[in-house]
């Protein structure tokens, strides 16, 4: 016990030296409690952390735990899902064992914000937009003044290039990707720290979600957000958009490394196969078959004991099923297999 | 050889709504799809590809101009069908959530002109699953929201193989699923595609997709076909600037998209 503070100790002036971590996960473990009593470990010893101006990409196909994950970066613990074991922090401040009325009172909005899929089902379709946003501020900033409110609506519209009449509209009547811009907009207002954005282009067509990434680099630069986690199981995408690249399966980070690492020398078998699963209009695609992943993701209900990945693995071996994979430097990047050169 | 036309099209106009309001969902477009192509339509939303599906399905007559399937009008819905289906983007929506998945696959039997036996109807559901790679036991007394959205989709195109229509018409099918469930639904279609040398009509943004799958590319903006011909022509020499707007608002691995 002893031994793991004075390591953790030691590894924080590390890192203070450096620069500070403006959002940093240690060991996140999380689990959802059945109502039968059983623990399902939906996130197992995910650590990361971020420094200001980064872009850290998460990839893995649906059901291995990238919004339990979300939820977990937020601090928010909603039944059924639990934190077992690790630490949030933002700035230095710790989000875990605090009630969801203090992290939506105080962090939420004001340092790390969330960007939703379905820009539709987050606006309320009865209320404008303007008073959709009015309402989150007044109720961060008890007191305010509804006239200074919607000034300061307008000129934050103002300033990321969005047109001020849909602030005067009503959900149905503007676009899906004005709609997903808005949302970005009104997350946005009070300056987080950290925003985390959940598959925020899935929903929109190529041009919308080319507009809407523009957005998103635009108000980086503008430093109204300082970094960014994005959600995605587009890889072309990620390898525009991101600094960093963590690949996710059944809960673990199985490969961690910068965008040029993972896109064009990925070492993880199951980051090489979502490479496979790829296509795009390139000259010669047309031949090459896009190789899905047969099988699906392990049942994390049951204790797994081998590697997770290694009922899938087109290159297991007898011991995979056996050994647990630990993550481990690879020349400048984190690889959870023994066999990744 | 050159096949029969399954579908032809001479100009036709659809529009929603009068006077000023008036929206053209389709402008003046004609085309023909012949028997065992796969066809996609490409454009952004609000182009007007679904309401082509939808004409197709005869589920919308078009305003203005000539739709003939097999060379007549369609008039009658359920006949139609009993040859056209089609897969839509959301299974959750496609399904009821009241009733179990396998109840609804046999309910599909319906649309035939004859009922095969309870025993026979049971045994192309069993068929059926196994052609999507999902075991029968895997679905027994399971509701939709016990699935996950990739298998979902399989029971659509399950669905599909229960009743072997000529001609498929896929409205984004694989818009809402990730990328390795996406490689294993476009499979599932090809398989379609040979077995049952079937007619497919596919409707996507995304241009790359079109590109593997297809036979022929439609290229769609505000209504209109801009640019039509084979995938290659298309995609590797674009006429219309519209093309090269799709094609490059697609995050490439290879090539610069935005700057930062």
């Amino acid at each position: 016990m002893l031994d793991v503070q004075s390591r953790t100790s030691e590894s924080q002036t590390a890192q203070e030296s450096k620069s500070t971590p403006i959002f940093e996960v240690e060991d996140l473990h999380l689990h959802y409690l059945t109502r039968f009593g059983d623990k399902i470990p939906a996130v197992s010893g995910v650590s990361f952390s971020m420094q200001k101006g980064e872009i850290l990409g998460v990839a893995g196909e649906s059901g291995c735990g990238k919004s339990t994950l979300v939820n977990g970066c937020m601090g928010l613990f909603i039944p059924p899902l639990n934190p077992t074991s690790g630490d949030v922090r933002v700035a230095g401040e710790s989000l875990m064992n605090r009630t969801p009325s203090d992290i939506r009172r105080n962090v939420l909005g004001r340092k790390i914000t969330m960007i939703p899929q379905g820009a539709f089902n987050s606006l309320n379709p009865t209320r404008k937009i303007k008073d959709f946003a009015a309402d989150m501020i007044e109720s961060h900033e008890m007191g305010s003044n509804k006239k200074e409110i919607y000034d300061r609506l307008r000129e934050r519209f103002r300033l990321i290039g969005m047109d001020e009449s849909i602030l005067n509209s009503y959900p149905i009547q503007i676009t899906a990707g004005m709609r997903q811009r808005s949302v970005i907009a009104i997350s946005t207002l009070l300056n987080p720290q950290m925003v985390i954005a959940d598959e925020p282009t899935s929903a929109l067509d190529v041009t919308t979600q080319k507009a809407v990434i523009k957005m998103i680099f635009d108000l980086l630069d503008k430093e109204i957000f300082s970094s960014m986690i994005f959600i995605t199981h587009e890889l072309p995408l990620l390898r525009h958009v991101s600094d960093r690249i963590a690949i996710m399966y059944a809960g673990e980070f199985v490969e961690v490394g910068t965008t040029e690492q993972i896109i064009f020398d990925p070492r993880h078998p199951y980051t090489r196969a979502l490479m496979g699963a790829m296509l795009s209009a390139e000259p010669g695609q047309k031949q090459k078959k896009p190789v899905a992943i047969e099988g699906a993701p392990p049942n994390l209900a049951k204790p797994i004991s081998g590697c997770r990945f290694a009922e899938r693995c087109p290159v297991a071996r007898k011991e995979c099923h056996v050994n647990k994979q630990e993550i481990r430097i690879v020349g400048d990047r984190q690889v959870r297999c023994d066999y990744a050169e | 050889m050159q096949n029969k036309d399954i579908f032809t099209a001479k100009n036709i106009t659809c529009t929603f709504g009068h006077g000023k309001k008036m929206v053209k969902a389709v402008d003046d477009v004609s085309f023909t799809i012949a028997d065992e192509e796969i066809v996609s339509l490409v454009g952004s939303s609000g182009c007007g590809k679904s309401v082509l599906a939808k004409i197709m399905l005869g589920l919308i007559h078009p305003t203005s101009g000539e739709f003939l399937y097999n060379g007549q009008q369609i008039v009658n819905q359920r006949k139609h069908w009993r040859e056209v289906q089609p897969v839509f983007q959301d299974p959750f929506s496609c399904f009821n959530q009241f009733f179990t998945i396998r109840s609804q696959l046999k309910a599909s039997f319906g649309i035939l002109e004859k009922k095969p036996s309870d025993k026979e109807m049971e045994e192309r559901v069993d068929q059926a699953l196994l052609a999507v790679n999902i075991k029968p036991p895997e679905i027994e007394g399971k509701y939709p929201f016990e699935l996950s959205g990739g298998q979902m989709q399989r029971m659509l195109l399950a669905r599909i193989f229960i009743l072997k229509p000529k001609v498929l018409i896929a409205d984004e099918p694989t818009s809402m699923v990730d990328a390795c469930v996406r490689a294993n639904i476009l499979d599932y279609l090809m398989k379609l595609k040979e077995e049952l040398k079937m007619t497919i009509v596919f409707i996507t943004h995304d241009i790359g997709l079109a590109y593997y799958v297809s036979d022929r590319l439609f290229i769609m903006y505000k209504g209109k076909i801009v640019e039509q011909g084979p995938p290659d022509d298309v995609t590797l020499s674009p006429k219309s600037e519209h093309t090269v707007q799709l094609l490059d608002d697609i995050p490439d691995i290879h090539k610069e998209w935005i700057k930062r």
